[in-house]
């Protein structure tokens, strides 16, 4: 069973958001279901600082041996900081998919865009079909 | 003859096994007014015996003369012990290396060949190859615009590049957007100034190859400069021969070098199957084209091979792949590979000091000779020199034919491109021509 | 190498030091039998057909005739440069001439070009035609249709020159879908590529309605040759509906596949996309054959020089030793092979698809229970001897195992093949570490893949400027 802690925001997509100490601040990385299903990750390409995503943008890409994947980010956003210890260590996203392991720190711009994602108990009935 | 290895009781055995009562049942789902119903419009079956002799019937139409052609396929010696490497079946009926475990065979030749190509080119990344030069060209102009991710689209060309990969470039880039335009050469070598003209923000990519297409030594160097001076890539065109003694693409700043290999270690051919050799810089090993072997270990710390970044490619990406090429030219790599390997960096270095020196002195015979003129007076070469003569390339080359000599290529006959000069015509030198050869192929021209 | 026997010259006047390499590349110094007895050795962990069964779906590993290998290395061939005169080389015009029409005939087209090097790249050349085709009927169109079992190639090809890839979701039963083809068809559709018979092998029955239906709305057809093994001789692509294919000689025409490449891989075409093919076309002129290089409409030129001419002789030399018949027994011997395999192992493992024609597309999925995936019985087969079929393609089948046994191989061949598979299933059962540690009989066992990617090692470099030139 794959871990899918609660109080996150999920997409379809596998990736989650998690809020942050500081107000409209979140950090996005994909579940500890998607990891397994891809396998060894050995690359992410993240985005630079400063880069705006809408909605289910397209942000990056993550590659196991023989699979690779799109990276959507989960609301509208700005990028603030993207884990730079990816690149060195690409399989964080295996070790520590919600801690070590994250993507991006984003600048939410419309909270209220949280709303159309998945909760916890939604993402495991999502995962589990 | 056919390769069916079956008895009349296997296939009546097989066919009860599969309860058919014939192989045509088995074709159940091909409608019954789409099967040909005929045997086809193609000669009957031949014993080995007979397609022997058809072929050499073949193989004797052809005139196996003494070359001093060049442009891009060159008739350097091969060792010996290239042929016999490659007569081996565990290599030539070996599929591509899927299956790790069973073509470390396979997957460490491309491992060393990708170590050749960056010695050679001084470059740091290269792949397990690609289908040709002309197509490891226009892949390179290609990877180049991926690279450039502020949308550029436009590519300078000089005019010395082989015209046929010009002609391969521009079909390449034809689903793209891109605004290919021509830098021109001033005797014989690109002009500098015109490229530093044309060259600007919007640049992904300058091509320039070195020794150019006319054998005239070009500097990557200095368009270098002026190349990476508005962000965009140099990709160099280079000879892997006579990169054993020239300056590298490496050591001269180019981005991405690419080459046609097939004078290491494979024939001429007619001009196919050669080798593309592809090598960059390392930061852009994850845009290059085609498969790339790497080191790793297996379970037991054991040093291995595997095919390796093979997100890039058609079979895993798709669409977004960054080439569609999937079947590379791994035997004529092979081919390569075993040749640098028994001659050694000396045995490179000799072959390419001896094509020099010998392309020389047959240019100084032909220019001592009645008729025969520079057509880039005063610019230097390598084992490849442009002259005019006192008829015409295509006459010279019927006369120097009658006596068992291929003088050369007609530049004539590159009639639409840039570099097509009327009556040039381009001789090639290699370490195999013996000064006899060379004063009887002048002997044959001046007369 | 010999010395030089021409005037000794300083060798700054031939070159200056400046355009010369500072440092020399770091090559190998080493006797020529030490050469001979390290890639003989690396030979040595190579499985290969000369060896045993090759039983890779979609790739037709048959047999490699030798008297092919000896024809190509022929002078006349071998020695030809490509800038030759035509007057010196009227054998290998002639012989490349010949070539094209027996293509012609086997495909039922009208026109082939031998230029392009290899399957992808000889659809790129079709994908270019359709454009070419197109643009000279006002406008090239936007999108190309490619059903969901396609191999990789396609749709990259397709991106590769410039089109929108849609992709076509397949039957049940495996075949083209015609109410979602129809559902995708309009005056965008530039083509469809089809794969006949498809990667699970199996004959597009309503091919015929499917080519009208992709005409009608202007679009071409578009037929990938993978699987020209199974048909050849039996049915022609021409006479179906099709106006493009491609062949791959390394496939059906037994042209060694070298452990990746060369490969070859001639277009063939109805008159309607004639004058688009690339340049140049090797053409017969009176009692001579020359290259035409006249054609304005063409696409243009994909290959160095005259594409890949030793392959040429080699397939050349097949299809005349097969002759008219040998060809259609060929296709019917590998058709037998494959639905003899497939009847040995059906019922030990799913086949969703049922059986195709040259291949059948097995599924391991039912022993996953057991904790063995097919990557495991892939891995376990080779420890038999034999090679593994292609796995987890198509994607459209969970667990795929794509087995084309091929016509070369005996019937003693296809029940060792079998056997050794029907073991594996019964080892999944009762001894499945046996079958996840596989493989334990190979020069190297399971390969970190994940290392390999992470940090890249693609090339031998000395770890220090001192071992540096100490290997020189």
């Amino acid at each position: 069973m794959s871990e899918i802690p609660a109080g996150l925001f999920y997409t379809e997509e596998h990736e989650y958001l998690k809020p942050t100490k500081e107000d409209g601040v979140y950090v996005v990385g994909i579940t500890d279901y998607a990891q397994g299903e891809l396998g060894d990750v050995v690359f992410v390409e993240l985005p630079d600082p400063g880069e705006k995503f809408g909605r289910m943008d397209t942000f990056g890409t993550i590659e196991a041996v023989k699979a690779v994947s799109d990276l959507y980010c989960p609301v509208s956003a700005e990028v603030l900081a993207v884990n730079a210890a990816l690149d060195d260590d690409p399989a964080l996203v295996n070790s520590d998919p919600y801690g070590e392991g994250w993507m991006l720190r984003i600048q939410v711009k419309d909270e209220r865009e949280l709303q159309e994602l998945l909760t916890a108990e939604e993402y495991a009935k999502h995962v589990a079909k | 003859m056919s390769y069916v290895p079956h008895s009349a009781e296997d296939v009546r055995a097989m066919l009860e096994a599969v309860g058919v009562a014939g192989v045509e049942e088995l074709y159940d789902d091909v409608p019954r007014e789409l099967l040909l119903g005929r045997d086809l419009a193609i000669p009957p079956p031949l014993a080995e015996l007979d397609v022997v002799r058809l072929l050499r019937s073949l193989a004797q139409r052809n005139e196996v003369l003494t070359c001093f052609a060049g442009g891009g396929i060159y008739d350097h010696y091969v060792p010996a012990a290239v042929d016999q490497i490659l007569r081996r079946s565990e290599f030539y009926t070996a599929y591509t290396p899927y299956q790790p475990e069973v073509a470390q065979g396979s997957l460490q030749v491309i491992y060393e060949f990708q170590t050749a190509v960056c010695e050679l080119s001084g470059m740091d990344v290269a792949n397990a190859s690609i289908y040709d030069g002309a197509s490891a060209c226009a892949e390179a102009v290609r990877m180049a615009v991926a690279v450039a991710k502020d949308r550029r689209h436009k590519v300078l060309v000089s005019a010395t590049l082989h015209p046929h990969y010009c002609k391969v470039l521009d079909t390449y880039v034809a689903g793209l957007d891109l605004d290919i335009r021509t830098v021109p050469h001033v005797g014989g070598v690109t002009d500098l100034g015109a490229l530093a003209d044309s060259v600007d923000g919007s640049t992904a990519a300058v091509v320039l190859q070195n020794p150019n297409f006319f054998g005239a030594l070009e500097s990557w160097e200095d368009a270098a400069a002026i190349v990476h001076a508005h962000g965009a890539l140099l990709v160099a065109v280079f000879d892997p021969v006579v990169s054993a003694l020239l300056k590298s693409p490496g050591e001269c700043g180019a981005d991405i070098a690419v080459a046609e290999g097939q004078p290491l270690g494979n024939a001429m051919s007619f001009g196919g199957p050669g080798v593309g050799l592809f090598a960059a810089r390392r930061e852009y090993i994850r845009q290059m084209p085609g498969r790339i072997a790497g080191a790793t270990v297996d379970e037991d710390g054991k040093r291995g091979f595997v095919l390796t970044l093979q997100t890039r490619e058609q079979h895993i990406r798709r669409e977004r792949a960054t080439s569609n090429i999937c079947t590379n030219q791994a035997l004529n790599a092979l081919a390569a590979t075993v040749h640098v390997a028994t001659l050694g960096l000396s045995g490179m270095r000799q072959a390419a000091e001896l094509s020099l020196r010998k392309a020389h002195y047959a240019f100084e015979r032909l220019i001592a000779t009645d008729g025969f003129e520079p057509l880039f007076p005063g610019t230097p070469f390598f084992k490849e020199f442009a002259v005019r003569g006192p008829d015409p390339a295509g006459v010279l080359i019927a006369k120097a034919r009658a006596r068992g000599y291929l003088a050369g290529v007609d530049l004539g006959r590159f009639g639409d491109s840039a570099l097509a000069v009327e009556d040039g015509l381009l001789i090639a030198v290699t370490e195999k021509r013996t000064r006899e050869e060379i004063d009887g192929l002048v002997e044959a021209l001046a007369s | 190498m010999p010395s030089s026997d021409v005037p000794e010259r300083a060798l700054d006047d031939l070159l200056a030091a400046e355009q010369r390499r500072s440092v020399p590349p770091n090559l190998p110094e080493v006797p020529e039998h030490e050469v001979i007895r390290h890639y003989t050795a690396l030979s040595l962990l190579n499985h290969h057909i000369d060896r045993g069964l090759y039983p890779l779906g979609s790739c037709t590993m048959k047999y490699n005739p030798k008297v092919n290998e000896e024809v190509a290395r022929l002078p006349g061939f071998a020695q030809l440069h490509p800038f030759a005169p035509r007057e010196a080389v009227q054998g290998a015009f002639r012989l490349q001439y010949e070539l094209q029409e027996y293509l012609k005939e086997i495909a039922g087209m009208d026109a082939v070009t031998l230029q392009p090097a290899a399957g992808a790249q000889g659809e790129f050349v079709g994908v270019l035609l359709m454009r070419a085709y197109h643009t000279a009927r006002g406008a090239p169109r936007s999108k190309i249709l490619i059903p969901d079992s396609a191999h990789g190639t396609n749709p990259a090809t397709v991106a590769l020159a410039g089109y929108d890839v849609v992709t076509l979701k397949s039957s049940p039963e495996g075949l083209l879908d015609v109410a979602e083809l129809k559902a995708h068809l309009d005056s965008e559709v530039a083509g469809f590529m089809v794969t006949n018979p498809n990667t699970y092998g199996k004959f597009e029955k309503r091919i015929v309605d499917i080519a009208r239906l992709v005409h009608e709305v202007g679009g071409l057809m578009y037929m990938d040759g993978a699987n020209l093994n199974a048909i050849m001789g039996v049915t022609r692509p021409g006479d179906v509906g099709f106006d493009i294919l491609h062949f791959n000689t390394h496939k059906s025409f037994s042209t060694p596949h070298g452990g990746g490449g060369p490969g070859s891989g001639p277009v063939g075409v109805k008159s309607h996309l004639a004058e688009f093919l690339p340049v140049p076309v090797t053409v017969k002129d009176g009692d001579g054959y020359r290259l035409d290089w006249n054609r304005p409409r063409s696409i243009g030129k994909v290959h160095g020089f005259w594409g890949q001419f030793g392959l040429h002789v080699r397939a050349f030399a097949y299809i005349r030793s097969l002759g008219n018949t040998g060809i259609r027994e060929t296709a019917q011997a590998a058709v037998l092979n494959n639905a003899y395999v497939t009847a040995r192992l059906q019922g030990t493992y799913d086949l969703p698809y049922g059986r195709g024609l040259h291949e059948s597309v097995f599924s391991g999925a039912s022993l996953k229970r057991f904790g063995v995936r097919t990557h495991d019985v892939a891995k376990r087969l080779l420890d038999f001897g034999v090679h593994a079929p292609t796995v987890y393609f198509p994607l459209t089948v969970p667990e795929a195992l794509m087995i084309e046994p091929t016509e070369t191989e005996t019937r003693e061949e296809l029940d060792r093949f079998a056997d050794a598979m029907l073991q594996i299933a019964r080892e999944a059962e009762t001894n499945p570490d046996l079958v996840r540690s596989a493989p334990h009989t190979t020069p190297v066992r399971r390969l970190d893949e994940g290392r390999a990617a992470r940090q890249p090692d693609v090339r031998y470099a000395p770890t220090s400027s001192a071992e540096a030139v100490a290997a020189r």
